[in-house]
């Protein structure tokens, strides 16, 4: 299934529902979009929900590290919540968790990010 | 209809679709040959990540070369090979993607999951002077050992 990603706000949260692949081709350009997207329009807090992402291969992986170092650029911050098991695993052994803030709720993911001024 | 097989070849053109075609070929044999879905999973995502070599580095995505994806089965494995028909390289040179200071790079982690995600992982110099990753995992115990079984 191709990526679909579906934008909601929470206080000054962006939120992106993201349900199907994150692969090379579509998967990838549809992330790489919405993050250029979110931050064009402002947003500095972004929260990535991975609950209905069940496969991510290395292109997709490289496009999840662009959109943190994209979004770092503009002192933004990039947190993910609720990933499923392929998507834990794989950010796992590749070292990721040690780089993205893996939140494991909504509620706390929006608490979790700090005092950052929206331009 | 059905085949008797233990060896497939597939040639496969430079195209992005041949990377889907490539991970919906092997998660169907290694259905048949009997792996489990985790396993399946990491076989698919693994021959996945290696036509993505083929058709990315090997053949920098020029449509006149081909990719040559071939499956092969002992009593005891399973042996994937994807050639390309590129430059070759060397894995030494490589740089280790879970090194700290390549953890933001955004490329160069498909090698690393091939070897993570299968039994042995080599990469070799193919006929033409291209890249030929050799990807292998044994046999799940319940599978048939006579190294014949049939794809529908």
């Amino acid at each position: 299934m191709a990526l679909q990603g579906t934008c909601r706000e929470i206080e000054d949260v962006a939120i992106v529902d993201f349900s199907g692949k994150i692969t090379l081709g579509e998967g990838s350009s549809t992330l790489r979009r919405t993050v250029r997207d979110l931050i064009n329009r402002g947003h500095r807090k972004i929260l990535f929900d991975l609950g209905d992402v069940d496969y991510i291969d290395s292109s997709g992986i490289g496009e999840m590290v662009a959109a943190y170092t994209s979004v770092r650029s503009v002192q933004g911050e990039l947190k993910l919540v609720r990933l499923t098991k392929r998507v834990h695993d794989i950010l796992q052994i590749t070292r990721l968790f040690t780089v993205f803030d893996v939140q494991t709720d909504e509620a706390g993911a929006i608490r979790s990010f700090r005092s950052i001024q929206q331009s | 209809m059905a085949a008797k097989t233990q060896r497939l070849e597939v040639t496969l053109e430079t195209l992005l679709e041949s990377v889907d075609l490539a991970e919906n070929i092997i998660m169907r044999i290694s259905e048949v040959a009997g792996f489990g879905e985790d396993d399946r999973h990491k076989i698919g995502m693994a021959v996945r990540e290696g036509v993505v070599n083929a058709y990315n580095y090997g053949n920098q995505q020029d449509r006149r070369k081909k990719i040559f994806l071939t499956i092969e089965f002992d009593p005891e494995k399973m042996v994937v090979r994807v050639l390309d028909e590129g430059e070759g390289f060397e894995i030494e040179e490589v740089p280790d993607c879970l090194a700290e200071e390549n953890l933001l790079r955004t490329s160069g982690r498909g090698l690393f999951l091939m070897r993570a995600f299968m039994d042995e992982f080599t990469v070799q110099r193919g006929r033409g002077g291209g890249a030929e990753l050799v990807l292998v995992k044994k046999l799940p115990q319940n599978a048939a050992r006579n190294g014949e079984f049939q794809v529908q």
